[in-house]
């Protein structure tokens, strides 16, 4: 199936049905989420800012996930030369940016009430903002190189540097002492949260993946239409 | 019953809910902007390479 979507016309004609497919199962678990997170009561611990948990937690999650699908991507792209490879990692930088812009202002708003300050430069939340800077840098390479294949291959040796920060990221609250609590769901004796939290903290993650899913296809096919359209025109020059 | 009672931390949770409805109206605003660009693009681009291409130009 991967190598049937590798050709850009196939992927297109996937995108078209898959993408709105995506988007509406994203609306629907994003409802679902959202009521079962106003129908919990409040923590007794948190209080009400267990809402923001619900938020937080999907974006942060993402903002590793979308990485390594951008780092995926520019592995293909830097190995196989293959352009959709590098259409899809051009495609995922912005949407990860934004997820880990969500986790970082987040996070800061659960922290002030529940840690009595804003931000701490903790192992978690600095590394995280690594990840942050990794995409605007890589969104920012990528616009300082006009010669297109030769930003692809700059901009994919960034990606997989900066994938050592991933497990930095996952990590950071097992091997340093922070102020971020350690992991709640995946973890040896199982989730450290009740059902009823557990199940609107799923619901939106499995709503912010669908959402991302959606998004990706048709940047990736913005892209690819982005590249036609340049060939085009270069072609009627000719 | 939904409950969107969030107390004193309403300064905190409301603003964290509204940044997040912000940045994901955004994002899927720009995307589906840049999918309909550039697919006009592209039609207009095969528009053009199809009358050059016809007999009644030449």
């Amino acid at each position: 199936m991967i190598a049937a979507l590798a050709n850009p016309r196939a992927f297109i004609r996937f995108s078209q049905w898959a993408a709105p497919l995506l988007g509406a199962v994203a609306a629907v678990l994003g409802a679902i989420g959202l009521w079962l997170d106003f129908t919990a009561p409040p923590d007794y611990q948190q209080g009400y800012t267990i809402h923001v948990m619900f938020i937080h937690v999907p974006a942060a999650w993402m903002s590793t996930f979308v990485y390594a699908c951008l780092g995926g991507a520019s592995f293909i792209g830097l190995v196989f030369r293959h352009a959709l490879a590098d259409a899809a990692a051009r495609a995922a930088a912005p949407l990860g940016a934004a997820f880990t812009l969500l986790a970082l202002v987040t996070g800061s708003l659960w922290g002030r009430p529940m840690w009595g300050t804003w931000w701490v430069w903790d192992a978690r939340l600095t590394s995280v903002l690594v990840l942050f800077l990794l995409y605007l840098g890589y969104m920012a390479l990528d616009a300082a190189i006009d010669d297109e294949a030769k930003a692809a291959r700059a901009c994919s040796i960034l990606a997989l540097v900066g994938l050592i920060n991933l497990p930095i990221v996952h990590y950071s609250v097992v091997w340093w002492n922070t102020l971020h609590q350690g992991p709640s769901v995946f973890r040896a004796g199982g989730p450290a949260m009740p059902p009823i939290y557990l199940a609107p903290l799923l619901t939106m993650v499995l709503a912010y993946t669908a959402a991302f899913g959606a998004l990706w296809l048709v940047r990736i096919r913005s892209e690819v239409w982005r590249r036609r359209a340049g060939a085009l025109a270069l072609r009627a020059a000719d | 019953m939904l409950d969107f009672n969030a107390g004193k931390y309403a300064v905190f949770v409301w603003p964290a809910y509204a940044l997040t409805v912000i940045v994901i109206t955004a994002l899927v605003v720009d995307t589906l902007a840049r999918a309909r660009r550039w697919r006009r693009a592209v039609e207009q681009a095969e528009r053009t390479a199809a009358l050059e291409a016809s007999p009644d130009r030449k």
